[in-house]
């Protein structure tokens, strides 16, 4: 049985708009049950104010669901989309955009359900400040959401760019390779966010007085937590536009292939553990106000070193794709 | 086309340099990132002694960094000299 080239494709666009969708359900679903159940926990500590959590319970959900929903956009242009010039190389392409978009709206689905939830519990505790609860739980979700984005663009950009008459060998690796990359990235980074935002939605519950130190030290948390899913973003713009020689040998493919699989899984743990770390000062900003500037230096110098293996991640990935 | 096999034992040290630095890099990460929350905790309820608890949160992370580094330094065998 000899497959065809259009043959080939619709099974690529196919396959990777169910990885996109199947994989990119995991986290929203999982961050807004994380949401609700801490609702219900506030209801019960609060039924006068179920009015208020309710509403912010669903507001908390909608934002995490758009994770999900870029997942579903992306799933069904690989469906139904229309490829007037059919070969391999965007075979691999779109299957590398299916990867990217699963995989990078688990950590924005889950994160983002954090702060959902700890606003919720925080309405219990204190409703005099559920507006501005709201907001902060507002702004920290939509930079949780920023992984999930960059994978939605990678994905696009795979999807619609046409790359002109690129050598099918090795460039095919090089378009998986970036999907790879930018959506395994996006899980630490997304996550990560998640706790900071979560944290400091809890702390303006505790100390409401706080809310401005917390919701900068928890911008600034967040903005390192999204380096190792910039990092991403960048080996899989090098992946995708970087003309490669044409070389059938097996070693030119697995290098660029290696490359997004380093930069990839390298993002995963120092995005969540940048997160874990921000999520520790901002607790302790809201309850120690008077020592923010000192928590704020150790904050920075322990994400700087929770980084460092992505940065190592990155120069291999470069190492596989400039030098060797 | 025929595969050599020295060129299938190069394609592996390139790939396997990926996951290997790839993979190696998310414990430290992690690992750095809880001790730097704990740091931030303890810092919190005891401003007095920043210095000796950041001294202490470096050497733990610099432990912690050895496996990411033996991760780079398998990386960079497989790509250089294997």
């Amino acid at each position: 049985m000899a497959l065809d080239v259009e043959t080939i494709v619709s099974l690529a666009a196919y396959v990777g708009g169910g990885l996109a969708m199947g994989l990119g359900a995991i986290g929203a679903a999982i961050g807004e049950g994380y949401t609700a159940a801490q609702a219900n926990m506030a209801v019960s500590r609060d039924p006068k104010n179920s009015g208020e959590i309710f509403k912010n319970m669903l507001v908390g959900q909608a934002v995490a669901e758009s994770a999900s929903i870029f997942a579903l956009v992306i799933a069904i242009l690989l469906l139904f989309l229309d490829v007037p010039a059919p070969t391999l190389l965007k075979a691999a392409a779109l299957f590398g955009a299916g990867i990217s978009m699963g995989f990078g709206a688990i950590g924005s689905g889950v994160g983002s359900g954090y702060p959902g939830g700890k606003a919720c519990e925080g309405i219990a505790r204190q409703p005099a400040v559920a507006s501005q609860l709201t907001t902060n739980m507002l702004i920290g979700s939509a930079v949780c959401q920023t992984p999930a984005i960059f994978s939605m663009v990678v994905a696009l950009m795979l999807m619609f760019i046409n790359f002109g008459n690129a050598p099918l060998f090795p460039t095919w690796a090089a378009y998986l390779g970036a999907g790879i990359s930018m959506g395994l990235a996006a899980i630490g980074s997304g996550y990560g966010g998640g706790l900071a935002a979560g944290a400091s939605c809890e702390g303006i519950a505790r100390q409401p007085r706080t809310a401005a130190n917390v919701t900068t030290i928890m911008l600034v948390g967040q903005a390192v937590a999204q380096t190792p899913s910039i990092f991403g973003l960048l080996v899989s713009f090098i992946l995708m536009f970087k003309s490669f020689p044409e070389s059938t040998a097996l070693s030119a493919s697995m290098a660029l292939l290696g490359a997004g699989i380093c930069t990839g899984f390298g993002g995963i743990g120092p995005g969540l553990g940048n997160g874990m770390t921000a999520e520790g000062a901002v607790r302790w900003v809201a309850r120690n106000v008077e020592h923010a500037g000192d928590l704020m230096r150790i904050m920075l110098v322990g994400q700087a070193v929770s980084q460092s293996t992505a940065i190592y991640a990155m120069v291999v990935s470069l190492v596989l794709i400039f030098v060797v | 086309m025929a595969i050599e096999g020295a060129e299938i034992v190069k394609a592996a040290a390139f790939i396997g340099a990926g996951i290997s630095m790839g993979l190696g890099a998310i414990g430290p990460g992690v690992g750095e990132g809880m001790v730097a929350a704990k740091a931030c905790e303890a810092i919190g309820k005891n401003p007095k002694e920043a210095g000796l608890l950041t001294r202490t949160m470096l050497v733990g992370q610099a432990v912690s960094e050895s496996t990411g580094i033996y991760s780079l330094v398998v990386a960079l065998l497989l790509l250089f000299v294997v």
